[in-house]
């Protein structure tokens, strides 16, 4: 045996990051949940409900129709109600995997306890986010079916709207989770807040794009929001084009680019 | 059949076996070369002050922790290699508690349990189980911010043993706990040695060190100072008695001139002088015939306190 010898590097592939048991992460979280408030999870879901409701009814009333990106005309209502619909499965989604994760890292102490068992840190990074990504589309349904009832899906293909904003919920948890996993402090924390109350308001979320000098579109278009504003728009306008498949290869490099940046540092911070 | 030797059958293989183990944070050195080995079913504790690099060691054996150089093998296997696998085979009970606080005590347990991908009923039947053992069965609804300092560290423990580990690993068990929950700790953690549980453990209290552990190193800056049950380490670097004799603050260390001589050795502490000897009754006459009048005296058997003086020149707890 050698006296001395250096570790060897972590071998490649997904050896030690993940043991395919996300389900217990995201089980603890569903029973976790039973003891939190809900109320507070409740108002996360009204939030869109009430912008509708003023906006899309009280104000709609006086502006009529507006033009999508596909060329058709909608009511003001059943235009923004799809941008709401994703600002729901986005609130959903950052709500846990932003401040919840923030405090179970830093306070709780949970993922501490957790890769000290045989799960990795993708097991946590995976079960976390989809435990994000479930609030997120409950909260989504639940905008759904109020607009079902209001009248504001337009064409048979809003149903395909639903499995579009569990992507869109997957992508925001998991970018939401990877740059909560870098905060340290509040400070930082609420660096998120604002960058999300200016992407909700100027995401081509209550009036199309076109208003915008080019120069600014550029930057609404490369952010996430916008993408799945204009994914859901689509479809429950019923205005499908082939953009639709672009907005949604966003949200899978974002998805991706999220899961990845998470292990990394759920690694580095719990298993170095 | 092929002959083995003999020893192969008798000394079963250790299950944690680490060579020159060194554990760097940029350019301090939290581990320095420690060298040991644990036998299954062994106490083994590691014994030190604050900052000795006993939790980094612990992380290190836990894998959660990659080493910055030497060879460690747990249960066979390399941590940087097979850490989910090390890790599905070992308890954790870490300094601070890290229970989920959003769960309930027997919750908790389960919920711990399916971490390692254990099935439900197997896990619901043991968590039942360690809540007797951990002595907590009519807390099992209870809230973890509702339980005692102790009961959590129970719970800790409960949920540690869980997925029925080899090997336990406890840093610092029952710090900050009152000596009445300290107790109630060391009789649950005697009971899993004497089931033949293989415990390892770090600690800055020799009366811990000296109640559970077969073995032991003394750790301090990184390096081992001495090895050996406590009972060899005090027959090895202390006499039999101490004799404690306070003269007040200001007086101690001019007395302590006139003591040179006394006992095998001396040592002056800020607040008393320790006088090492194998009668220290013999050693207070001497004194007091002397005409020296102390405040306070007291004799006292030797323990691992006097050893980590003796070795380091510093106390255990500063």
């Amino acid at each position: 045996m050698t006296a001395t010898t250096t570790a060897p590097a972590r071998t490649g592939g997904l050896r030690g990051l993940y043991a395919g048991n996300a389900r217990a992460v995201v089980g603890r979280g569903l029973l976790a949940t039973r003891s939190t408030n809900y109320w507070v999870v409740l108002s996360g879901f009204f939030e869109p409900v009430f912008y509708l409701l003023s906006l899309g009814i009280g104000l709609g009333s006086f502006v009529g129709t507006v033009g999508t990106t596909a060329g058709g005309e909608v009511s003001y209502a059943a235009f923004i109600a799809p941008a709401l619909l994703a600002v729901s499965a986005m609130n959903g989604a950052i709500y846990d995997s932003t401040w919840n994760v923030f405090f179970k890292m830093n306070f709780g102490k949970l993922y501490n306890g957790m890769l000290a068992t045989s799960l990795g840190p993708l097991d946590v990074a995976l079960g976390e986010i989809s435990l994000a990504l479930l609030r997120g589309a409950a909260y989504a349904t639940g905008f759904m079916i109020v607009m079902q009832l209001l009248g504001l899906n337009l064409s048979w293909t809003a149903i395909l709207a639903l499995p579009a904003i569990v992507i869109i919920a997957f992508g925001f948890a998991s970018l939401g989770m990877a740059i909560t996993s870098y905060m340290k402090t509040f400070q930082q924390m609420d660096w998120i807040q604002f960058f999300m109350l200016p992407m909700f308001l100027f995401s081509a979320t209550f009036y199309p794009i076109t208003v915008y000098p080019e120069p600014i579109q550029w930057i609404i278009q490369a952010l996430p929001l916008w993408h799945g504003v204009e994914l859901v728009r689509g479809l429950t306008t019923g205005a499908l084009s082939l953009a639709l498949l672009g907005h949604l290869l966003y949200y899978v490099v974002m998805i991706a680019i999220g899961l990845v940046f998470t292990t990394r540092r759920l690694r580095a911070l719990f298993l170095d | 059949m092929s002959p083995h030797p003999a020893t192969l059958d008798c000394v079963p293989a250790p299950v944690i076996t680490a060579t020159s183990l060194v554990k760097k944070y940029k350019d301090f050195a939290a581990v320095d070369g420690l060298d040991f080995e644990v036998a299954p079913g062994e106490s083994f504790g590691l014994l030190g002050p604050n900052g000795a690099g006993k939790s980094t060691t612990m992380r290190m054996v836990g894998a959660v922790s990659t080493r910055t150089s030497g060879t460690l093998s747990i249960l066979g296997l390399d941590p940087d290699q097979h850490g989910p696998e090390i890790r599905s085979r070992l308890g954790v009970v870490p300094q601070q508690d890290n229970l989920d606080t959003e769960l309930r005590a027997r919750d908790n347990l389960i919920v711990y349990g399916r971490y390692f991908g254990l099935p439900r009923k197997q896990v619901e039947k043991r968590a039942d189980e360690l809540l007797a053992f951990a002595q907590l069965e009519d807390r099992a609804k209870a809230k973890v911010d509702d339980l005692s300092g102790g009961m959590k560290r129970r719970l800790t423990i409960a949920r540690a043993l869980i997925n029925d580990p080899r090997i336990l690993l406890l840093d610092e068990p029952t710090t900050g706990l009152d000596p009445q929950a300290r107790h109630i700790l060391w009789d649950r953690l005697f009971r899993l040695k004497e089931q033949g549980t293989t415990l390892v453990l770090t600690t800055h209290y020799m009366d811990e060190a000296e109640q559970l552990c077969d073995r032991l190193i003394v750790v301090d800056k990184g390096k081992i100072m001495a090895e050996g049950s406590p009972a060899e380490l005090i027959r090895k670097h202390s006499s039999r008695e101490v004799l404690e004799v306070r003269f007040g603050s200001d007086r101690n260390a001019v007395v302590a001139e006139q003591l040179h001589g006394s006992g095998e050795r001396i040592e002056v502490l800020p607040d008393r002088i320790l006088v090492y000897s194998d009668n220290g009754e013999a050693e207070l006459e001497r004194i007091t015939s002397a005409g020296l009048q102390p405040m306070t005296s007291l004799v006292r058997r030797s323990s691992l306190e006097d050893v980590f003086l003796r070795l380091t020149g510093r106390s255990l707890i500063e």
